[in-house]
């Protein structure tokens, strides 16, 4: 289109560009993109922290890929980490003491790839629970959650299986641990541990197998739902908080070209300079302290990496002895009964747009963020979730906090199993109260405005304080939010109630039976006239 | 006395202003020093366990430091367990590492400042051989020249799954604890492993011969000399420190300069 009559570009870049430009009709997708707005708010920079955290995870491990073998042959170890020498272990521990020891810079490249993993994957966790807490993921973004959601799913899956490829002890360990899960499913989980591990645990297969997935099979899908995702954050446009001049339609914020591209790009390098940082200062999985994975030791303190650590905790909160025999098969419900709560956790987190959408029956689009004070249920329902999460989380450290705490181990887990229900629940309710309670200050703001702690006596001997209005700007946001009445039960068109109906309404009136309205115009107009007297 | 010169006043007797200063450092210096050699000394051949005087010294000591509860001819109580037969080696662990005597019941006792000197120890020590048989105190040929890698080896098999890998410690049931193996003396490791203190199993000389107690020794003692080539250590306690590391340092700073980004200038 624009191929035409632009021969007045002088200077190289002009000229340049207009080269491209004739051959490629570039600058229309410039002009699209460039001209994108983003609004500028610290916590939509999250999900860019995962961004670059994976871009980071892609060249190291390029780098490491160079050096590392994925086989579990035999060799003895004859490089240059004195209390290894001689003993034997698989090429991949060897090659991964090679890279760590014997490669100039391949110790610092393990150990950004890794903590840029461990990055990765708490800016995901975190960027969700702002998506969560902000209600982004309304209409029309329901889909870019889910998208969302396999992306953190398949980064704890890259984590899990790059933690398992130097086969050192604790990864063994952790591998051993999965191998038990994945035989506790009933009837088909022999056949399928012995397929993963090519035979009886542990084989000398799973490495290799791990090493396709972790670089080739994972990485494609990752890359591919991230571009997903991204395309959705173009085509929705991006979400912006409640203020003056920001509406439903509109995004306030800077343009990509050029002011959003500098702060991203330079953004991009200040992560890579944390990730840098951490790594050159800071240890991170010393496989030379584990040693070589050999399946009869187990160290005290064996841990998976974060992300894996509410599975562990669940693991070691279960009661024992959960076992029935039935059928000829041992039922070992002390790790089905696990596996099954996260995959329910997992599934709610997943489908929880779906859910909140039919309750509330809202089919309007959302651009504008909800403060999550104004969300009190939802953020109620977030802040159990986030204690479930964390007790498990904090149960898979159950021997650390025991020895460090100087408590003892059956009382940590004693009191986690307690707070696992307990703590969602009393979460749950403070977290609301504490919601009403803001919006019930937000709404004495809007009204009275502030205090100003001037006290005058009126000539009737009356003292009273005066209060000050708030500017507009102020008000408009602590006014503007959606204001959400419970739903009625009423007939289909066909004259019925159905029980779906029933179970909607009564969700629904839990939702929003206790609410504070918005201040409206006609309510502040009125509380004016009032003080005016 | 103020039109006297600065010479007659140090002839007079009177100390510059800068001697007690010095004096005070030399005593801390002298105390400290001495403690220290105290405490990092344990007993050792210096003093000849078989003789009768030290013998002697040793139930003096014994009858007014451990009797209450081991009873006065060590013989046990319902407090405590009988010493015969323990041997020289477990006095010279548990009250050379402070362990004994006990600050107060519970579920194991625990390191705290040595009690007695070098001296006193030995002669417990000699005092509770005395009584029957029982392991000797390791000597330092007993200690030295072991081989690392086998030791690692031996180390991860018997010692990881309660003292952690990097000998970090860890936790046991009902408040029992295996403690952290970093900065414990070569001839207390060699003991523990002999006598099975607290809730440690006995590793006797068939189970780990004596030269691999030694390579055992090696290893730990190559771990102390050599810290981590990764940097920071974090405690050797593994994924659950680098993950309150990320979050906290990590992906706090990261928190932190996202807010700086996008702050509106004034």
């Amino acid at each position: 289109m624009s191929t035409v009559a632009t021969n007045q570009q002088s200077g190289f870049i002009g000229k340049a560009s207009n080269y491209l430009d004739e051959r490629t009709s570039i600058s229309g997708a410039v002009k699209e993109f460039g001209r994108k707005i983003f609004p500028d708010h610290w916590s939509f920079l999250l999900g860019e922290v995962a961004l670059y955290s994976f871009v980071i995870i892609l060249l190291s491990g390029s780098f490491l890929t160079f050096f590392f073998q994925a086989s579990m042959s035999p060799v003895e170890y004859a490089g240059s980490y004195v209390p290894l020498k001689g003993v034997e272990m698989s090429a991949a521990m060897s090659s991964t003491l090679d890279i760590s020891f014997d490669l100039r810079g391949g110790l610092l490249m393990r150990q950004i790839h890794h903590w840029a993993a461990l990055l990765f994957v708490a800016a995901i966790g975190l960027h969700m629970l702002r998506v969560f807490f902000t209600g982004a993921f309304r209409k029309p973004r329901e889909l870019n959650w889910s998208i969302g959601f396999v992306l953190f799913v398949l980064a704890m899956a890259e984590g899990f299986t790059g933690y398992s490829l130097p086969d050192d002890l604790l990864s063994g360990n952790g591998l051993r641990i999965i191998d038990g899960m994945v035989n506790a499913v009933p009837v088909v989980g022999t056949w399928i541990t012995f397929l993963l591990f090519g035979g009886e645990f542990p084989g000398n297969d799973i490495v290799g197998r791990l090493y396709t997935l972790h670089i080739l099979l994972l990485p494609a899908i990752v890359l591919i739902f991230i571009v997903m995702h991204l395309m959705f954050v173009i085509i929705h446009k991006h979400t912006q908080y409640p203020g003056p001049g920001k509406t439903e339609d509109n995004v306030v914020g800077f343009p990509i070209l050029p002011v959003y591209a500098a702060k991203a790009g330079g953004f991009f390098f200040i992560v890579f300079g944390i990730v840098a940082l951490m790594a050159s200062l800071v240890t991170i999985n010393p496989i030379w302290a584990y040693g070589p994975y050999d399946p009869s030791p187990v160290s005290a303190g064996t841990q998976p990496d974060w992300y894996i650590g509410f599975a562990d905790g669940a693991l070691r909160l279960i009661p024992p002895h959960l076992e029935t025999v039935w059928l000829g098969y041992v039922w070992s419900w002390n790790i089905l009964i696990p596996m099954i709560i996260l995959v329910v956790f997992l599934l709610v987190v997943f489908i929880y747009p779906f859910v909140e959408a039919w309750v509330t029956g809202d089919k309007r689009e959302h651009h504008l963020l909800d403060r999550p004070r104004n969300a009190p249920t939802r953020t109620a329902i977030g802040a159990a979730g986030v204690t479930f999460y964390a007790v498990l989380w904090a149960a898979a450290s159950s021997d650390i906090i025991a020895t460090h705490f100087k408590v003892t181990m059956e009382g940590v887990i004693n009191t986690l199993q307690i707070l696992l229900i307990l703590g969602p629940i009393i979460a749950f309710s403070i977290a609301k109260r504490t919601c009403l309670a803001l919006q019930k200050k937000d709404r004495t703001m809007a009204l009275h405005g502030f205090e100003t702690g001037r006290i005058v006596r009126m000539p009737g001997g009356e003292y009273i304080e005066v209060h000050q209005q708030l500017d507009v700007y102020d008000r408009w946001k602590l006014v503007s939010f959606n204001d959400n009445a419970p739903l009625m039960l009423r007939p289909n068109t066909k004259g019925k109630i159905t029980g779906g109906m029933r179970l909607r309404v009564r969700m629904s009136h839990w939702f929003f039976e206790e609410r504070i309205a918005p201040v409206s115009s006609v309510e502040h107009q009125l509380e004016l006239e009032n003080t005016h007297h | 006395m103020r039109n006297k010169t600065p010479r007659s006043a140090r002839r007079s007797g009177r100390r510059g202003p800068l001697a007690s200063i010095v004096l005070i450092a030399l005593g801390l210096a002298a105390t400290g020093g001495a403690y220290a050699a105290f405490s990092s000394v344990s007993a050792n051949a210096s003093v000849d366990l078989s003789s009768p005087a030290v013998i002697d010294e040793g139930s003096k000591l014994f009858a007014a430091n451990c009797a209450t509860c081991h009873g006065m001819q060590a013989q046990g109580t319902a407090d405590g367990p009988s010493l015969i037969g323990v041997g020289a080696a477990s006095v010279d662990f548990q009250v050379g590492t402070g362990r004994m005597p006990m600050a107060r019941s519970g579920p194991q006792a625990e390191v705290k400042p040595v009690q007695f000197t070098a001296e006193q120890t030995s002669a417990l020590a000699a005092y509770v051989a005395s009584l029957a048989p029982g392991p000797a105190i390791p000597s330092q040929t007993q200690l030295e020249n072991g081989n690392a890698s086998n030791g690692g080896e031996l180390f991860r098999i018997n010692c990881a799954m309660c003292h952690n890998v990097a000998g970090a410690g860890g936790a046991l049931t009902e408040g029992k604890y295996a403690p952290t193996l970093k900065g414990v003396a070569a001839v207390h490791v060699y003991e523990a492993m002999l006598t099975g203190p607290q809730n440690m199993p006995v590793f006797n000389n068939l189970n780990l011969t004596p030269s691999e107690k030694k390579d055992i020794i090696a290893y730990l003692a190559y771990n102390e000399a050599n810290p981590s080539p990764g940097g920071l250590e974090l405690g050797s306690l593994g994924p659950v420190s680098e993950g309150l590391f990320l979050w906290i340092f990590g992906l706090g700073s990261i928190v932190a300069l996202t807010v700086w980004i996008t702050a509106k200038s004034n």
